[in-house]
C-alpha cells in the first residue's frame, strides 16, 4: 500500500493551536463538519435546523424544513456540492450546500431512530448510514437509492468511515464492536475488539460507552477508535477519555492511548493529522479538549483546551483548521498553528 | 435493593431490614383494627381490589415520556407520536403503550416541589412530606392494611426490585411490620421459603406441632396482641412455603413469556400479573434507572424500550383479562427531570411539572389531566402534588382515604387529611 499521507501543511504545529474565530448558532451545538472545499463549516444543533457558517466572514445561513429532529450527522458529495443531514428523525435529507436559500433537495427515509452517522466514500459513490435501529445502510450517493443493508451490530451505530481505498467500511457501535463491511458485496469480513470502550454498569443497569468516534491513517496502517473508560457513574458523567490503536492489517490492537485527569471525559471524533499523529476531540466535565497523540506512545504530547464543552470536532481540507461544536452554542474555528504563519 | 443513583441521595442509602431468620418476624404488632368505621372494612373485602405500582427509579423525564415537547428548546431531539386517545400525543419513545392509552390517565401537572430523591420518594410513596417527627407508612402498606384479606396466603406488600437481594423493608411505620414489603430481588421467591435440606417433611411437621402444643398452652393463660402477633408470623410462614409456586414466574405458559419478553423488567411485569391473578394485593415493580444527569436521551432510548414493551403488554393482559376494573396501575417517580438540558446531554432534578400516570379500577380512561406550559417548566392547569395522588389511588380502589387507622386505639389518618383526592380523574 502506498503512502498517501498529504505533505504536512505550511506553519503546522498543535503546540501553538489557537482560536481564530467563534460563531454563535442559535442553538447548543450537536455536531459540525467543514465541507470538501473547505469554504464552509455546517453545525447541527439542539433544533431542527442546520446551521451553515461561511469561513471568510461567518456569515449564518439556516437550512430550515429537513428534519423533525436533531441533527446528529453531516456528510457531503465528494465535489462538494451537495450536503447530506442525518437527523433523530431517522431521516437522511439533501441540500444544495452553497444555496442562498437552501431547501431540501430530496429526504430519505433511512433508519428507524436516529441516523447518528455518515460516511461518504473516497470516490464520492457510496453514503453509509448508521442507526439506532442497529443497522449500517449503504446508498448511491447520486439517487439517494439504498445499496445494501448491512445487519450485525448488536446496539446503536455511532461511527463510520470508509478505508482509504473505499473498499472497507468500518462501523462502531454502542457494545464496543467495530464491524468491517466489504462495500462490493456488504459481506461482514470481521471485527476490531473494541469492548474496552463499552461499560454496562449493573447498579444502575446501563450500557455506556461506545465507539464514539472512528479514524483510519491515510495509509491504513492504523485504526483508532475513541470513546470512555472506567465509567463508574455513568448516569452522572464519571468517565475517562480513552482511544484504542489497531493495526491496520492485523486488526489487533496496539496500543491504548490515554489522557490522565479529565474525569468526566469522552472522546467524541478522532482524526489522523498529515504529520502522522493523531487528533482527539474530548467534551466532559473538564471542558472542551483537543488531545494529541503520537501514535508511538500512550500518553497525549499536548492538549489545547477551549473556552466550553465540545461534542463533535472537525479537519478542515487544508490539514491546518479544526472545527469544534460546543454547547454555549458557539461553532469555534482553531489553527494548528502560530498565530503569525 | 441498594438502587444506584448518579448523585447520591438518601434513598440510595436506605437500610432493608433482613428477613429476620426466616419469615417469623413478619407479625404485625401493628393496629390490630383498621378502619375506625366498621363498614368501610366489610365494603373492602367483598371487592378484592388490587394496586400495582411502577417505580421509575431515579426521576423519569416526562419530556421524554408523557408529556413531550417537541421542537422547543426544551424538548429534546424525540418526536410525539399520536395514541389510541385522539388528541393525546407522548413520547416516540413509548410506541406500544401508545397503543393502550384509552386505558390510561396521565395526570401531567404534577408539583411536589422537592428535588431529593430520598425525600421525592418518601412523598411519592407514603402522600406526606418527611418529617423528623413522624413517620408514615408507604402506599404498599397502607393498601395490605386496608383491603388483604386477613387469610391472605401471599404477602400484601410486594415489591420487585431490579436486582439484589430479598428481604423486608422498613416502610410500614406505625402499621407495624406485618405489612412491610417483602422484596423479590430480581423476580426472585421471598428468601428462606424452602426447608433446609437437613429438614425432613416429616421432622419439620413433628417441629411445628410441637410449638403449636407449646404455644397453646401459652396462649391459654396469657393472650396478648404480641402474641397473636407471634402465631400469626408462624400462619403466615407456613402459607408462604405453601405458596412459593406463586413467585416462579416460569411457571408461566411459554407463549407469554415469550410475548413479555426475555428481560428482567418483562419477567418482573410478567411476575406482578401471576402475582396480582394469585391474589396478591399490592405489588410493586421497580425498573433502574433514570437519574440522567448525563447522556439523558440516549439513557431514556435504553431504559423506555424496555420499559415500553413489558408495561404496554402488562396494561393490555390485564385489560383483555377483565382486570382493570379492579387493579389500580400507577407509573411513579421521585420527581421529573429538567426541562433544561444540561451540558452532558442530560436533564436534572425538577418537581414542579411533571406527570404521573394512572390506570384502572376507578380511575378514568383515557384522559388527560393538567397542563404545562409550552417549555415544561411549570404548571399551568390542574395543578396537583403527592398528597392529592395518594388520595386518589387510595379512593380510586374504594379506600375511604379520609377515614382513620385504627393503630392501637389511636385514630390516625390514612392520608394526609389537609389534602384531597383529584376528582377530575375518578369516575
Amino acid at each position: 500500500m502506498t503512502d498517501s499521507r498529504a505533505p504536512v501543511p505550511a506553519g503546522f504545529d498543535p503546540k501553538q493551536a489557537h482560536v481564530t474565530a467563534q460563531w454563535r448558532a442559535d442553538a447548543p451545538l450537536v455536531c459540525c463538519r467543514f465541507e470538501p472545499k473547505g469554504r464552509f463549516v455546517f453545525c447541527g444543533l439542539e433544533s431542527a435546523v442546520v446551521e451553515r457558517f461561511a469561513l471568510a466572514d461567518g456569515k449564518k445561513v439556516p437550512f430550515a424544513g429537513g428534519h423533525e429532529s436533531w441533527v446528529f450527522s453531516l456528510a457531503f458529495s465528494h465535489d462538494g456540492a451537495r450536503t447530506y443531514t442525518g437527523g433523530g428523525d431517522g431521516r437522511v435529507t439533501v441540500w444544495e450546500t452553497a444555496s442562498d436559500a437552501p431547501r431540501p433537495v430530496q429526504k430519505i427515509e433511512a433508519h428507524r431512530g436516529w441516523v447518528r452517522a455518515m460516511s461518504m466514500s473516497p470516490d464520492g459513490a457510496f453514503l453509509a448510514t448508521g442507526g439506532n435501529d442497529r443497522l449500517v445502510k449503504i446508498w448511491h450517493a447520486a439517487t439517494g437509492s439504498l445499496a445494501r443493508e448491512l445487519k450485525g451490530h448488536a446496539g446503536h451505530v455511532y461511527s463510520l468511515e470508509f478505508s482509504p481505498d473505499g473498499k472497507t467500511l468500518f462501523s462502531g457501535d454502542l457494545m464496543g464492536v467495530v464491524n468491517l463491511w466489504e462495500v462490493a458485496t456488504g459481506r461482514l469480513m470481521g471485527s476490531l475488539d473494541a469492548k474496552a470502550l463499552h461499560t454496562y454498569e449493573g447498579g444502575q443497569q446501563v450500557d455506556f460507552g461506545g465507539v464514539r468516534g472512528l479514524a483510519i491513517a491515510p495509509d491504513a496502517k492504523l485504526i483508532a477508535a475513541g470513546g470512555l473508560h472506567k465509567a463508574s457513574n455513568p448516569l452522572g458523567a464519571v468517565h475517562e477519555p480513552l482511544v484504542l490503536l489497531f493495526d491496520g492489517q492485523s486488526h489487533k490492537q496496539t496500543r491504548t492511548l490515554l489522557a490522565d485527569a479529565i474525569t468526566g471525559g469522552v472522546v467524541w471524533r478522532l482524526r489522523f493529522l498529515a504529520d502522522g499523529s493523531l487528533m482527539g476531540a474530548c467534551g466532559g466535565s473538564n471542558g472542551g479538549i483537543l488531545l494529541f497523540w503520537k501514535t508511538d506512545a500512550d500518553k497525549d504530547f499536548h492538549r489545547f483546551t477551549l473556552p466550553n464543552i465540545l461534542r463533535d470536532m472537525d479537519l478542515h481540507p487544508d490539514g491546518l483548521r479544526v472545527a469544534t461544536s460546543h454547547h454555549d452554542r458557539h461553532v469555534r474555528i482553531t489553527r494548528l498553528g502560530p498565530k503569525s504563519a | 435493593m441498594k438502587c444506584t443513583y448518579s448523585c447520591n441521595g438518601a434513598e440510595h442509602a436506605m437500610a432493608r431490614r433482613q428477613f429476620l431468620a426466616g419469615i417469623a418476624a413478619s407479625a404485625g404488632l401493628g393496629g390490630l383494627g383498621v378502619f375506625t368505621s366498621p363498614l368501610a372494612a366489610e365494603q373492602l373485602s367483598s371487592r378484592r381490589k388490587r394496586v400495582v405500582v411502577f417505580n421509575m427509579h431515579g426521576g423519569l423525564s416526562q419530556l421524554e415520556s408523557w408529556d413531550p415537547k417537541p421542537g422547543t428548546e426544551t424538548g429534546g431531539p424525540f418526536r410525539s407520536i399520536e395514541t389510541s386517545v385522539p388528541g393525546i400525543r407522548i413520547s416516540e419513545l413509548l410506541p406500544e403503550v401508545a397503543r393502550q392509552m384509552h386505558h390510561l390517565c396521565l395526570v401531567r401537572g404534577v408539583n411536589t416541589s422537592e428535588d431529593d430523591h430520598g425525600k421525592g420518594a418518601y412523598m411519592m410513596l407514603t402522600g406526606r412530606r418527611q418529617t423528623p417527627a413522624a413517620d408514615y407508612p408507604y402506599l404498599g402498606a397502607v393498601c395490605a392494611k386496608a383491603m388483604a384479606p386477613g387469610d391472605s396466603p401471599l404477602p400484601g406488600h410486594i415489591v420487585i426490585t431490579p436486582g439484589g437481594g430479598g428481604g423486608r423493608g422498613a416502610d410500614s411505620a406505625y402499621l407495624g411490620p406485618r405489612y412491610s414489603s417483602i422484596a423479590l430481588g430480581n423476580g426472585k421467591p421471598p428468601q428462606n421459603t424452602t426447608r433446609p435440606g437437613q429438614v425432613t417433611e416429616s421432622i419439620d411437621s413433628a417441629r411445628n406441632d410441637f410449638r403449636k402444643r407449646v404455644s397453646d398452652r401459652f396462649l391459654s393463660r396469657r393472650r396478648t396482641a404480641v402474641t397473636e402477633a407471634y402465631v400469626y408470623s408462624y400462619e403466615q410462614a407456613a402459607k408462604l412455603m405453601s405458596k412459593r409456586d406463586a413467585f416462579d414466574v416460569s411457571r408461566e405458559p411459554a407463549r407469554d413469556q415469550d410475548r413479555y419478553g426475555k428481560y428482567d423488567l418483562a419477567r418482573h411485569c410478567l411476575l406482578a400479573r401471576r402475582l396480582l391473578e394469585q391474589g396478591a394485593t399490592f405489588v410493586q415493580v421497580s425498573h433502574s434507572n433514570y437519574d440522567t444527569h448525563n447522556e439523558n436521551f440516549n439513557f431514556h432510548i435504553e431504559q423506555l424500550g424496555e420499559f415500553d414493551h413489558a408495561f404496554a403488554t402488562f396494561v393490555a393482559d390485564l385489560a383483555e383479562r377483565g382486570m382493570l376494573d379492579s387493579t389500580l396501575i400507577v407509573v411513579l417517580s421521585e420527581f421529573g427531570r429538567t426541562p433544561n438540558i444540561n451540558l452532558y446531554y442530560g436533564r436534572d432534578h425538577w418537581s414542579r411539572a411533571w406527570t404521573v400516570v394512572m390506570a384502572g379500577a376507578k380511575v378514568q380512561r383515557g384522559i388527560a389531566h393538567g397542563k404545562t406550559n409550552a417549555k415544561g417548566t411549570e404548571v399551568v392547569d390542574g395543578q396537583v402534588d403527592h398528597a392529592n395522588l395518594f388520595h386518589t389511588y387510595l379512593q380510586a380502589v374504594g379506600v375511604d382515604s379520609t377515614d382513620n387507622f385504627d393503630v392501637e386505639g389511636r385514630d390516625v389518618p390514612i392520608a394526609d387529611p389537609a389534602s384531597r383526592l383529584i376528582k377530575q380523574v375518578l369516575s
